[in-house]
């Protein structure tokens, strides 16, 4: 992990028809960090996490990726986003397209990458996540665990600079969690950036270099995750933990 | 009365009376051919504009106009929507029949595409619009690549069912003395005297019409979805 800034999010408020699910969040990203954003639903992490890339504008405070404020105006989001991966519950793979294509129309169409030149680097990504065979499969014809792993390398065919996970694992089944999460565990040693709201708290201690507890909007509480689940020192977070541990 | 075999003959064969029916089938299919593409154009455009308006509230102005369009268009029938074209829009110049009956056709019918349509934009999930969105896309390259191949495989069935609608709704042309298929027929009747033959035939050649679109229209379907399966 170096020193250097990715993300940095400075009084993040959002507001849904008046009503207000962040309240002022500050969170920096360095390069090579790995993030996990925990806390109780209807805590805001969710929405938090999709204010980084903007899917969701905040109604307040500023976003800054690599220096840049994001949230400004005159900002070409389009382009800021190509650099930031992001991996939803539910896939969201496109189902009128294999596999490989799913994977290279970004880089086709955006990075202006050759179909070899894209569909080579999405192969060696396949191979590597062990689905090497399913590259002309329809999204229709995977598991849970599989659409999910794609998701994840179609994310990393942009070749980004951070990846955003929004509860990757809460839509699969049980049996489908560890494969999803073992890739994860791989990028993270490969040291990418990562910012990921779970509710995997073993993947949290074992992975994360840090820990961050979002309640009601606010950040409660974030720390190295030997601190923050060994010793935590909000009483919103020890009751929090009590309940999930 | 003679005969059904005499009866066909005067009401088909004599003087070449079949020829009304099959230049009037030909100007028809002119007229609802032309007014689907104008209608496919002009409801594809309003579809963009309005579900882009109901996702993201920009393109208010727009949408406004298209609303009155909409309300317009399928608040008045679509007789007076002819008439009102022929004797009134275009009542002080000289302009074909047929081009006068595809407009206003085509006009009608891209009121009903246009719904049609951004039921069908509608239906696709908000994830596709932001996985597409999330890996760097703009809204309109989401909109080409991603979200409208899915949406159109969706309302497929309810486009071709539109045309058809449209096939027969051009039989209404009549009232502005455009010789169509139905006023083909009814050309036959008030020569020959007899309105069984001729309206039955009629009505036989845009049932066999009709039969042929929907084998046509459940062809294209089946070939769509098997790049899915």
């Amino acid at each position: 992990m170096s020193d250097k800034v990715l993300i940095r999010a400075e009084g993040v408020r959002k507001s849904f028809s008046g009503k207000e699910v962040l309240r002022g969040i500050d969170l920096e990203i360095r390069k090579g960090e790995v993030v996990v954003i925990i806390g109780p639903s209807g805590s805001g992490k969710s929405t938090f996490l999709r204010c980084l890339n903007l899917l969701e504008v905040p109604t307040g405070g500023h976003i800054f990726f690599k220096d840049v404020d994001i949230t400004g105006r005159r900002v070409d989001i389009d382009l800021h986003r190509q650099k930031m991966g992001m991996v939803f519950q539910h896939f969201n793979l496109f189902p009128h397209m294999d596999i490989l294509k799913n994977m290279t129309i970004g880089p086709v169409k955006l990075l202006k990458k050759s179909p070899e030149e894209a569909e080579k680097y999405a192969m060696t990504l396949l191979e590597r996540v062990g689905l090497g065979d399913r590259a002309h499969a329809y999204p229709s014809q995977l598991s849970g665990g599989q659409k999910q792993r794609i998701a994840i390398v179609r994310a990393l065919c942009m070749q980004p600079e951070v990846m955003l996970f929004d509860e990757p694992t809460s839509a699969l089944d049980p049996e489908m969690v560890g494969e999803v999460l073992q890739v994860m565990r791989d990028l993270a040693k490969e040291r990418m950036t990562m910012a990921v709201v779970t509710h995997e708290m073993g993947f949290a201690r074992e992975v994360a270099d840090r820990v961050v507890f979002l309640e009601e909007g606010i950040l409660m509480e974030q720390n190295n995750p030997e601190e923050f689940f060994g010793n935590p020192k909000n009483e919103r977070l020890k009751s929090f933990l009590g309940k999930v541990l | 009365m003679g005969s059904i075999q005499e009866r066909f003959y005067q009401n088909f064969i004599q003087d070449d009376r079949w020829t009304y029916l099959w230049d009037g089938l030909m100007v028809t299919l002119e007229v609802t051919l032309f007014a689907t593409l104008i209608g496919i154009l002009l409801g594809f455009i309003v579809a963009i504009i309005r579900a882009t308006h109901d996702r993201t509230g920009k393109l208010k102005i727009l949408n406004a106009l298209c609303q009155v369009y909409l309300t317009v268009i399928r608040g008045t029938p679509a007789v007076v929507q002819l008439l009102i074209t022929y004797f009134v829009i275009f009542g002080s110049v000289n302009v074909s029949k047929v081009l006068v009956a595809v407009l206003a056709f085509g006009v009608n019918s891209g009121a009903y595409v246009a719904e049609i349509c951004r039921a069908g934009i509608m239906s696709i999930d908000i994830g596709q619009m932001e996985a597409g969105r999330s890996i760097g896309f703009s809204y309109t390259q989401t909109m080409w690549y991603i979200i409208l191949p899915q949406a159109f495989k969706n309302v497929l069935p309810a486009l071709g069912n539109e045309f058809i609608v449209l096939l027969k709704e051009t039989s209404i042309s009549g009232y502005i003395a455009l010789q169509d298929l139905t006023k083909g027929g009814d050309i036959i009747r008030s020569r020959t005297y007899d309105a069984f033959m001729p309206l039955i035939g009629v009505a036989c050649v845009y049932l066999a019409l009709v039969l042929g679109f929907t084998k046509l229209v459940s062809l294209l379907e089946r070939r769509l979805n098997q790049s899915e399966r």
